[in-house]
């Protein structure tokens, strides 16, 4: 027992290792800010794409949602990390994070948007139009409001996703929360600052998951 | 070399190719192991979780909420590291498939049990009061009423939800479990050169568009339904 407190539950070492994990948890923030925003702007195009009757702009939305649901994030990372530089394009981690996660995230938002767009009544479009308003006037003030209210849990599921994505950056040696907590994990031969990390990842995005649960208890009702 | 040459070169190089493609194909097979056990034990865990939670045992319901929690809320990649790096200081030491397994199989479970469960919230209490007054018991109504319909609300989400966490089988390289990823990324900084990485993206492609489709058509067949 005193093994297990030792080695996991340290509080002199995680007292230590605090102002690392605070100072990656500010990268994982910065992180999450720059992925999530780029997921969101990038799916909402890629479901119009994916909606228009237009079919050069339909099939290719197609294609790049499947491939990026089939390709596993860490693959796509590791790809523009270090296969990028072979063809002579120097990448730095934060931006390789970025690409990889903005490209995987537009194509899972992108379903959530297209879900949502479709959920609102076809009417509704039609009301718009008799009224004189075009149909990017429509979209933005008539439609698109109430698609995201409709999606608000999945939409808030997928984020979650999104931040624990973000410690898939610790392999490219981004110095994100995960990152910071192994490196002082391995300084000090002691795992108490994993668990530091994964308690602050829990105490972040616990309030998150319950949220989405009662929203879809809401639903069910 | 024009530009289009060079990009080739770097990344369709076909004596690469063939060089690196049997390391990558050793590869798949141990992604599709770790895979394919971690959706049989994930989705059985999940499911059985889910239906103990019908009988309202407070204690035991309260155990499985958090573990649900818990699970859905941890990024996997930290407990993967968590459980490789430190439990051997408490005297076990996991191999890295097992420790892989065993953090997938959990967060499968995790989310698995919250989908079945919404199934069977979606069952109305009127079925249940009538499979237990024509004598089936409530064990009966649970697994001949409950289960079917709440099996079937949950499939395309658990579709996606097993794509999603199988995917995270190339999780195993940072830890050295020699799937597709980390067979690539040996072979890349062996011959100097991206060609295995593409092939790596190939394999995956190769292995999970179908489930991709196979999710797409369960969507749209769902929604077909609900109009």
């Amino acid at each position: 027992m005193d093994v297990i407190f030792d080695q996991f539950f340290n509080l002199d070492i995680m007292r230590q290792a605090l102002p690392l994990l605070l100072s990656g948890l500010w990268m994982t923030a910065k992180l999450c800010a720059a992925v999530i925003l780029l997921g969101l702007v990038g799916g909402l195009f890629v479901a119009l794409a994916n909606l228009s009757p237009r079919l050069w702009l339909k099939i290719p939305a197609i294609i790049f949602i499947d491939i990026f649901r089939a390709l596993p994030p860490l693959v796509l990372l590791i790809f523009l990390y270090s296969g990028l530089p072979f063809a002579g394009i120097q990448i730095s981690p934060f931006a390789a994070v970025a690409l990889a996660f903005f490209l995987n995230n537009s194509s899972y938002y992108a379903e959530v948007y297209r879900a949502g767009i479709l959920s609102v009544a076809k009417g509704q479009w039609e009301a718009a139009a008799s009224t004189g308003l075009t149909k990017s006037q429509t979209l933005i003030s008539i439609i698109l409001p109430q698609a995201v209210r409709n999606v608000l849990p999945d939409l808030l599921s997928n984020t979650i996703e999104v931040v624990k994505l973000t410690s898939l950056a610790s392999v490219v040696s981004l110095s994100e929360l995960l990152f910071n907590a192994n490196m002082a994990r391995s300084i000090t031969y002691n795992a108490s600052p994993l668990v530091l990390a994964a308690l602050i990842y829990l105490v972040l995005l616990w309030p998150l998951v319950r949220l989405v649960s009662r929203f879809q208890r809401r639903l069910a009702a | 070399m024009t530009g289009m040459e060079r990009f080739l070169n770097t990344f369709f190089n076909p004596a690469m190719m063939r060089a690196h493609a049997p390391a990558v194909i050793d590869g798949v097979w141990v992604t599709l192991w770790i895979a394919i056990a971690v959706v049989i034990a994930g989705v059985a865990v999940g499911l059985l979780l889910a239906c103990l939670r019908t009988y309202a045992n407070k204690p035991l319901n309260f155990f499985i909420i958090c573990f649900a929690d818990i699970f859905r809320a941890l990024p996997p990649l930290v407990l993967i590291l968590l459980i490789y790096f430190g439990l051997p200081s408490a005297g076990i030491r996991l191999s890295g498939p097992m420790v892989l397994f065993i953090v997938l199989a959990l967060t499968l479970a995790a989310f698995a049990e919250e989908i079945f469960w919404a199934g069977f919230a979606s069952v109305e209490k009127g079925q249940w009061e009538a499979g237990i007054a024509t004598g089936l018991g409530f064990t009966g109504t649970l697994i001949h009423v409950a289960l079917p319909q709440a099996v079937r609300l949950a499939t395309p989400p658990l579709v996606n939800r097993v794509l999603a966490i199988t995917k995270m089988t190339a999780l195993g390289s940072v830890i050295g479990v020699s799937e597709i990823l980390s067979a690539a990324m040996s072979a890349q900084s062996f011959s100097g050169s991206a060609t295995p990485l593409t092939l790596a993206a190939i394999a995956y492609l190769v292995i999970f568009l179908p489930f991709v489709f196979v999710a797409r058509f369960l969507e749209s067949r769902q929604s077909w339904k609900g109009r």
